[in-house]
């Protein structure tokens, strides 16, 4: 399913932290945009690197609910494809953009008695959303925050305005840092736990759930993946001599939707499954980076998530 | 009965005593008690000493006789008098249990569904609940007419306790009030005489 894409117009650009902007997009078209609820995302797409649009997902930091604007908080990252350079560098207000529709698959547990939120850096910005939505129900969420610095807290100020005891910040230039065996050791049963930041974190905060008898019900995270570079290799597409190549700084699924193609897609990031795509044959060992399959089928070699896994070795023969 | 294809029909997996949890939180139910000796036995050295056992004779009939339960050695062991009181002291340690607290639950399938949906209340995952049915089949069911509840059904056909309505028992399984659904079984002729078979012994 390809979702019909969004026309936007960027309405301001705000810096809110050190390589932190955040962006209003509103219908360019008029009219009201898809409500979706706290933990969505939307996937950009970007006229940068050259020939082909450049596809990032990014979360949602209004509040769920609010409909005549959406707002995305993006980090600059050096290297890569340079889709976040591109929206610090060349989008301003006035810009237009496509968006798809919002997909969620970081939403909050209806029934959880409490929340506990763990963001580090860039992570804070599902959590946005989240506590919005958590304090407008008027269930009870604590946001534990680490960064670098004060400089690279953003949404500090926000965060600390609207929900004050709440929140609890960790800088490690200033020495704190986040206890997280202290932090589940003593959280009220029935309590849910959302972790996004770097991997590092998101392991060691689920490690800490799973060391205190938590269980994986109650465990939920949000990677931030994108599709990691190697070396070129060719598709071939099962039933048919076509051949697209992919570049080595391309996705399987890019270097499709270059060469025409629709896979499925939602998350872009290895964790929805939607993009799953069968493997016929293959002269080479792929190299799987999803979230998704289990260790099983990984071993297996019959599936691959063509968003963000690639096959090192000559051609991998798909059903597309 | 139990071949069942409806989806909403639960199934049980057993009690397997959850690694890294901090304490055991066990209600049990009549012929349970068997499956509480079990799953101590199963478990670490220390799981005895982190167990806290609720326990009730229940509606299925034999209570722990040889007293097993005593012996488990578990940090505490509480007996009620009905599934009643049971749930009213276990709904209490639920309010200040922490996260790392395992919860457990044996016995007959209506006692299950009632701790499992008591469970629901406090935010806890039905998945993370281990259960195991033991003891008699009889069903927890809620007439779809008066909204009644009937405990201990063993038959289909069975009079509803509150409209005495003649209810078929199906599978179809409500998580959230623990119960099957019991459906008029002669509502397009009332005259016709429905026969009772025992069907969940
Ligand atoms: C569900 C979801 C939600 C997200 N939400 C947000 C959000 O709210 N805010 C946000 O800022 N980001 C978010 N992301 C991440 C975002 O989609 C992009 O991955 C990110 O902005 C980087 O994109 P990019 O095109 O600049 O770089 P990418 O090409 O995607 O590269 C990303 C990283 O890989 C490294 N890298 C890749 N290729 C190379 C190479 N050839 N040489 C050197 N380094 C390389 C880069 O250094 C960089 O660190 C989200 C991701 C997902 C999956």
């Amino acid at each position: 399913m390809i979702a019909p894409q969004i026309r936007v117009r960027v309405r301001d650009v705000e810096e809110v932290a050190r390589r932190v902007k955040r962006f209003r997009l509103e219908p360019a078209d008029g009219g009201a945009l898809p409500a979706f609820s706290g933990g969505a995302h939307v996937t950009v797409s970007m006229p940068a690197g050259g020939a082909r649009p450049l596809k990032n997902p990014y979360s949602l930091t209004g509040a769920p609910g609010e409909t005549a604007f959406y707002e995305i908080g993006v980090e600059k990252v050096e290297g890569g494809r340079g889709g976040s350079a591109f929206m610090h560098e060349a989008v301003r207000p006035g810009t237009e953009l496509f968006i798809a529709p919002p997909a969620n698959l970081f939403p909050l547990v209806a029934r959880a008695r409490k929340h506990l939120f763990v963001a580090g850096g860039i992570g804070i910005t599902p959590f946005l959303a989240m506590a919005a939505q958590a304090a407008a129900r008027g269930d009870r969420f604590e946001l534990h925050y680490a960064a670098r610095t004060s400089d690279d807290c953003a949404f500090a100020d926000l965060l600390m305005q609207r929900y004050g005891g709440a929140v609890h910040f960790y800088h490690s230039d200033r020495g704190a840092r986040l206890d997280l065996a202290a932090l589940v050791a003593h959280q009220p049963l029935g309590t849910h736990l959302y972790v996004c930041g770097p991997e590092r974190l998101i392991t060691a905060t689920l490690d800490a759930g799973r060391c205190a008898g938590w269980p994986e019900q109650h465990l939920h995270a949000e990677h931030f993946a994108s599709p990691p570079s190697g070396d070129p290799f060719d598709i071939r597409i099962a039933g048919s001599d076509r051949i697209v190549p992919v570049a080595a700084d391309q996705s399987m699924l890019e270097a499709l939707e270059a060469a025409g193609l629709a896979p499925r897609y939602l998350c872009r990031g290895g964790a929805c499954g939607e993009c799953e795509t069968a493997v016929v044959a293959c002269d080479g060992t792929l190299e799987h980076h999803d979230h998704f399959l289990s260790d099983a089928d990984k071993a297996a070699g019959k599936k691959v998530m063509i968003c963000i896994s690639r096959l090192k070795g000559r051609e991998v023969t798909l059903v597309v | 009965m139990l071949t069942s294809t409806n989806k909403s029909r639960p199934v049980y997996p057993g009690l397997a005593p959850r690694p890294f949890a901090q304490r055991h939180l066990i209600a049990a139910e009549g012929e349970g008690a068997a499956a509480v000796a079990e799953l101590v036995a199963a478990g670490a050295a220390d799981f005895a000493a982190k167990a806290s056992i609720l326990y009730t004779a229940g509606a299925s009939a034999p209570s722990d006789p040889a007293g097993r339960l005593g012996a488990l050695g578990a940090d505490s062991l509480a007996t009620f008098p009905s599934i009643e009181t049971l749930l009213f002291r276990l709904d209490a340690m639920l309010a200040t249990a922490g996260m790392g607290t395992a919860l457990y639950v044996t016995g007959t399938e209506g006692f299950i569904g009632r701790v499992i949906a008591l469970a629901a209340g406090h935010g806890i995952d039905h998945l993370t609940i281990a259960a195991e049915h033991r003891g008699s089949l009889a069903r927890r069911v809620q007439c779809v007419h008066c909204k009644g509840f009937t405990e201990n059904v063993t038959t289909s056909v069975v009079a509803c306790s509150h409209c005495a309505l003649p209810l078929t028992v199906r599978d179809h399984y409500s998580r959230r009030l623990g119960a099957f659904q019991g459906v008029c079984v002669n509502a397009e002729d009332p005259s016709e005489a429905p026969v009772a078979e025992e069907v969940f012994r």
